[in-house]
């Protein structure tokens, strides 16, 4: 388990690799840089930017017609560009798993990010995945865990959101 | 405005290209094609296992490909789409440049149509060259085929070429028979991964 507060990118690195992911899908976030950096170092993934996340949707869909692991990291902003993917998904249950990184939740700055941020748990749910969120840094890892586990071996499509109260608030210098 | 003459008048046919992409490509090729006019071409062609039809999900059909041919180098992956379904996903040219597999190969069979919702002109009626817009995202191999004597030098491209290889396909606008390959998603998924990864992919 990562020691301090902004460590736990660490333990959701540490489940990818148990895990056996080979893909990484993303498009940026601010609270994913670190892991998306380590995932570019790791010999044994492949780190993929994409344009918007419903590529990454598609992307992974591939990968696992192929063999391999992956999952899609993004922030929640990016979960309303994959409701049409997500049918994907659904219609040929494929395995799916994706890390994102909440707005519009905790000491939000800016109003823009606030009605996706909102909207992304219940547009998960009525896309077919199971949501949970993870609040406590020290629950990072095991939730990580868990979320790989009901994707890969349980067949299921699911999102784990990082709480914002997770990641340094961003004030814009105000 | 559109041209809405011109496409009448190509001189390649879909069916033809489809099928030749596929006879070239061989039993082992990875085929991954787009919603609509593509999926009834190669099942036209002969539905097989190692071929995924998209029913849905458009835009998807490259990066589909894409992660496809990152998860499994050693073999070859031709996506065939339309270019409306392509015009959706355009920014995933962006995304191959940059990861840039060798074994990928897209084929935008270009109508300049809607085929499906009733040939409405898309964008490359207009103005729109997908060939310049893979170029510009990085894609060093690719082109636009017009002709039979284009086809015939770029099928070996689309088929074994280092990649990532990109050819729009300038195709007929014509009537055509729905020749329709299975559409129950978990079967598609299954059939493909047993083919290819043998009984281990369906447990």
């Amino acid at each position: 388990m990562a020691g301090n507060q902004t460590d736990w990118w660490k333990d959701i690195y540490k489940a990818l690799k148990e895990h056996d992911v080979r893909q990484v899908a993303y498009v940026p976030d601010a609270g994913h840089t670190d892991l998306i950096d380590a995932c570019h170092d790791d010999n044994e993934m492949t780190a993929i930017v994409h344009t918007t996340e419903e590529e990454g949707v598609a992307l992974l869909s591939g990968a696992w017609l192929g063999g391999a692991r992956g999952v899609l990291l993004m922030q929640s902003s990016g979960v309303g560009n994959c409701i049409n993917m997500l049918s994907l998904i659904q219609t040929c249950r494929f395995p799916f798993a994706t890390f994102v990184t909440m707005r519009g939740q905790w000491h939000e700055f800016n109003p823009w990010q606030t009605h996706m941020g909102q909207g992304t748990e219940p547009a998960l749910a009525n896309a077919g995945c199971i949501v949970e969120t993870v609040e406590d840094p020290e629950d990072v890892g095991a939730q990580a865990s868990a979320t790989l586990h009901r994707a890969f071996v349980g067949g299921q499509a699911t999102a784990l959101l990082l709480h914002q109260r997770l990641v340094p608030i961003k004030s814009f210098g105000k | 405005m559109a041209n809405m003459q011109r496409a009448e008048n190509f001189p390649l046919h879909r069916r033809d290209v489809a099928k030749r992409l596929a006879e070239a490509g061989g039993a082992d090729l990875l085929i991954v094609t787009g919603l609509g006019s593509t999926n009834w071409d190669f099942t036209a062609a002969g539905d097989r296992d190692l071929t995924f039809p998209l029913w849905g999900a458009m835009g998807g059909a490259v990066p589909l490909a894409l992660g496809l041919a990152l998860a499994k180098p050693d073999r070859r992956v031709l996506v065939a789409t339309g270019d409306g379904e392509m015009l959706m996903g355009l920014g995933s040219l962006a995304t191959v440049a940059i990861q840039a597999p060798h074994n990928l190969a897209i084929a935008v069979f270009d109508n300049e149509r809607y085929g499906e919702t009733g040939m409405q002109p898309t964008a490359t009626a207009y103005s729109a060259d997908l060939a310049a817009a893979a170029l510009a995202c990085g894609i060093e191999t690719a082109g636009t085929v017009r002709t039979e004597d284009e086809l015939t030098e770029a099928i070996p491209d689309l088929v074994e070429k280092p990649g990532p290889i990109f050819y729009v396909i300038k195709v007929q606008a014509e009537p055509l028979d729905f020749i329709l390959p299975p559409k129950d998603g978990v079967y598609l998924k299954n059939r493909f991964r047993r083919a290819l990864l043998g009984t281990d992919g369906i447990l």
